[in-house]
């Protein structure tokens, strides 16, 4: 009797898995296998035109990216995005969700939606606005510089400035989605310990550190984990505001990895950066796992 | 009627296919891809020049900047026009993978009395593939004021000569400018110099770098001259912030660039420069120099399944009244030259100065590699020219990275050669 039950368990659990699983496997374990192989050969246009033209070159293609001073340059680009932006971007949402989830703020439903807008608006559209917002001349932010005596900043036509400036926009652009998984979060913070803290004396700050931060530790391990894989895998903002440009100055590892597939169509190559990209997020995962763990957070 | 679950899903499963289905084209449409000012002015260039008893056409504009990815996806996925305009540098490629149609040789006439370079170009293995719609080519913009001023009427055409006018200029220009703008990051000017010296760039078929030769080498050491003798600023493109606003301020007074500059230069320089500026083909080591020849052609894709009606709506277009009305609608310079007198372009000094560097330019190597192989030869370039390596160095660097990407092209000939 027990142990039909189990089977018959173990079958519902297969039939309502299956679906799912069916669908990671033909859209992602096949398709990552592919491109895994895919790396291995030299794959390109001539390719396309008569599959005749394709050779098994091993680790070539890896070979040749370590070599690439670009490839290194976009793997900087990309890095610093990761080091700078995933901070500031989990920082500014954290902020933004106590914010809204602040009992002293008014008319709260419209401070969420306005907060929340830019993460559901086109990224082309918004791009645009913020190339104007950007502008060395008619720009608003070089006007509102000029109010306090700042010189006008050329900040996507200066290698120094354009990366800052596109990260600035990416966080414009995605603190609203990690902003409403962090209020829920908050909301779940017992009230009870909140009150105790406030009656032992503690303040705001202090209350923030010992009750707040340790109740939402693991969404901030999940939301640095989300934010980790979305800097990693930037392409879009680049690709409209700079086009990678000024120098190179914004090219990232995905950007570069379009440009080796579909500019120079060597997709082999382009496999090889899907792969090394690939291995660099499971790796950063697996660290920020590991000190989460250490940390007690999960 | 009311419809059962299953029946709902089946019509949701089912809709997407359908709707695919219904954007395919009819059979008796013509489908043309085009780009820029030209996919904008087609409708009323069809409606002048579109003959009774030809298909209706549909336009598909293209931005120049994702045009060449989105051909190759296109033909990666089968899914390319019946015919279309492109760049003449992706002739040879679109041809190596066996895309486009050769011009049939009924129409092969309707490149008689056009600049030589430019039919070249688009001759690959003895074979026309593609009919030029309109031409560019690059030659030198200039301040008038500050040449007459030096002494010059106009630029020299001869090297030696030419670079002393440049000293010249820029003696009497007050210092703190510079006399000529090459980009560093741009490969056309180093390029531009080697047509010029007589640098055929690769050998003979194709396979390996040739930028060992003494007539690269010439032309790579004049090059760096430039830049060692201050005449040209170390700088890329993004670090000169605004082109017009240095060239008015005499910041420098040569500006090498294309036909698409005229239109700028009146627009961007101020009211009282605008006599100040002349246009003159470029220097050579030995008199008149080569330029690269550019523009657009137009071809018919081998997918098409309305050959002669494409072709034909192509010979309309490049006829001498299409070109001349393109002229019109555009601004952009005819292929034939008879065109340029009927249009008045030779009467304009401005545009007969293009006219005179047509006559004298030299087609790229025609393999698909090229414009990686010209971004790597400018990277080693701007390493020899800011003294991070000697000639010898960067040459040879040059054709070990050209020869690294000619690899598979090597193979692929040296096998056809055994098959």
């Amino acid at each position: 009797m027990r142990l039909s039950q189990t089977g018959q368990e173990a079958r519902a659990g297969w039939v309502m898995t299956g679906p799912a699983l069916a669908a990671i496997g033909l859209f992602f374990v096949i398709p990552a296998l592919a491109s895994l192989l895919l790396s291995f050969t030299d794959f390109d246009i001539y390719s396309l035109a008569d599959l005749r033209n394709l050779r098994f070159i091993g680790l070539e293609n890896y070979a040749r990216l370590i070599g690439n001073p670009l490839f290194w340059q976009a793997m900087a680009n990309t890095m610093w995005f990761v080091i700078i932006g995933v901070p500031l971007l989990v920082a500014v949402s954290l902020l933004a969700a106590l914010l809204v989830n602040a009992k002293t703020l008014r008319w709260r439903p419209v401070w969420r939606v306005a907060l929340f807008a830019p993460f559901v608006t086109t990224l082309v559209a918004t791009a645009v606005v913020w190339n104007y917002l950007l502008h060395t001349r008619y720009g608003l932010i070089n006007y509102a510089l000029g109010k306090i005596g700042v010189a006008p900043v050329d900040w996507l036509g200066n290698p120094r400035t354009a990366l800052p400036a596109i990260l600035l926009f990416v966080t414009w652009k995605t603190f609203g989605y990690n902003m409403v998984i962090f209020l829920a979060a908050l909301q779940t913070v017992p009230k009870d310990l909140e009150d105790a803290a406030r009656v032992d004396g503690a303040n705001f700050w202090m209350r923030f550190r010992h009750v707040t931060l340790p109740a939402i530790a693991p969404t901030i391990l999940l939301v640095s984990i989300l934010t980790v894989a979305g800097m990693f895998q930037l392409f879009a903002e680049p690709y409209v505001m700079t086009q990678g440009g000024p120098a190179g100055a914004t090219v990232t590892v995905l950007y570069f990895m379009f440009d080796e597939g579909f500019k120079w169509w060597n997709l082999g190559s382009g496999s090889a950066v899907a792969f090394i990209l690939f291995l660099c997020i499971l790796v950063v995962t697996l660290v920020q796992l590991r000190v989460a763990r250490k940390a007690g957070a999960i | 009627m009311i419809l059962s679950r299953r029946q709902v899903l089946a019509a949701a499963a089912f809709a997407p296919l359908a709707i695919a289905g219904c954007t395919r084209r009819a059979r008796s449409e013509l489908e043309f891809w085009a780009m820029g000012a030209e996919a904008e002015k087609m409708p009323e260039l069809l409606a002048d020049v579109r003959r009774a008893g030809l298909p209706p056409v549909r336009i598909q504009p293209l931005p120049w900047s994702a045009a060449h990815e989105k051909l190759l996806t296109a033909f990666a996925g089968g899914s390319l026009p019946d015919l279309g305009q492109i760049g003449n540098s992706w002739i040879a490629e679109l041809a190596a993978i066996d895309a486009i149609e050769p011009v049939p040789a009924e129409l092969t006439r309707l490149v008689d009395g056009q600049f030589p370079g430019v039919v070249e170009t688009n001759r690959i293995d003895g074979r026309l593939m593609a009919l030029p719609w309109y031409v560019d080519t690059r030659l030198q913009f200039y301040r008038r004021d500050l040449f007459e001023r030096a002494g010059f009427a106009s630029p020299p055409d001869r090297w030696d000569s030419w670079k002393a006018a440049l000293h010249a200029v820029q003696a009497n220009n007050g210092g703190g400018g510079f006399a000529i703008l090459l980009p560093i990051n741009e490969y056309e000017h180093l390029t531009q110099m080697a047509l010029s010296a007589g640098a055929s760039l690769l050998n003979a078929d194709g396979t390996r770098g040739a930028f060992r030769a003494a007539e690269f080498r010439t032309a790579l050491a004049f090059y760096k001259s430039l830049f060692d003798e201050k005449l040209a600023p170390i700088a890329g493109a993004a670090q000169i912030s605004n082109v017009w606003n240095e060239f008015a301020r005499g910041y420098f007074a040569v500006y090498p660039s294309g036909p698409w500059t005229i239109g700028d230069m009146k627009s961007r320089l101020p009211a009282q420069l605008q006599h100040s500026w002349a246009t003159a083909p470029f220097p050579g080591p030995a008199g008149p120099g080569r330029s690269t020849p550019g523009g657009s052609s137009l071809v018919v894709y081998k997918s098409t399944r309305n050959a002669g009606a494409a072709w034909r709506l192509i010979m309309q277009l490049v006829a001498p009244a299409g070109q001349q009305r393109l002229q019109e609608l555009t601004g952009d310079l005819p292929p034939t030259r008879n065109v340029w007198a009927s249009s008045g372009l030779l009467s304009d000094p401005i545009t007969e100065a293009f006219a005179l560097q047509l006559e004298r330019t030299s087609p790229l190597p025609k393999v698909p590699e090229w414009e990686r192989i010209a971004t790597e030869m400018q990277t080693v370039a701007e390493l020899f020219v800011r003294g991070r390596m000697n000639i010898d160095e960067a040459v040879t660097e040059m054709d070990k990275r050209a020869d690294r990407l000619l690899e598979k092209r090597r193979w692929m000939l040296s096998r056809r050669r055994a098959a």
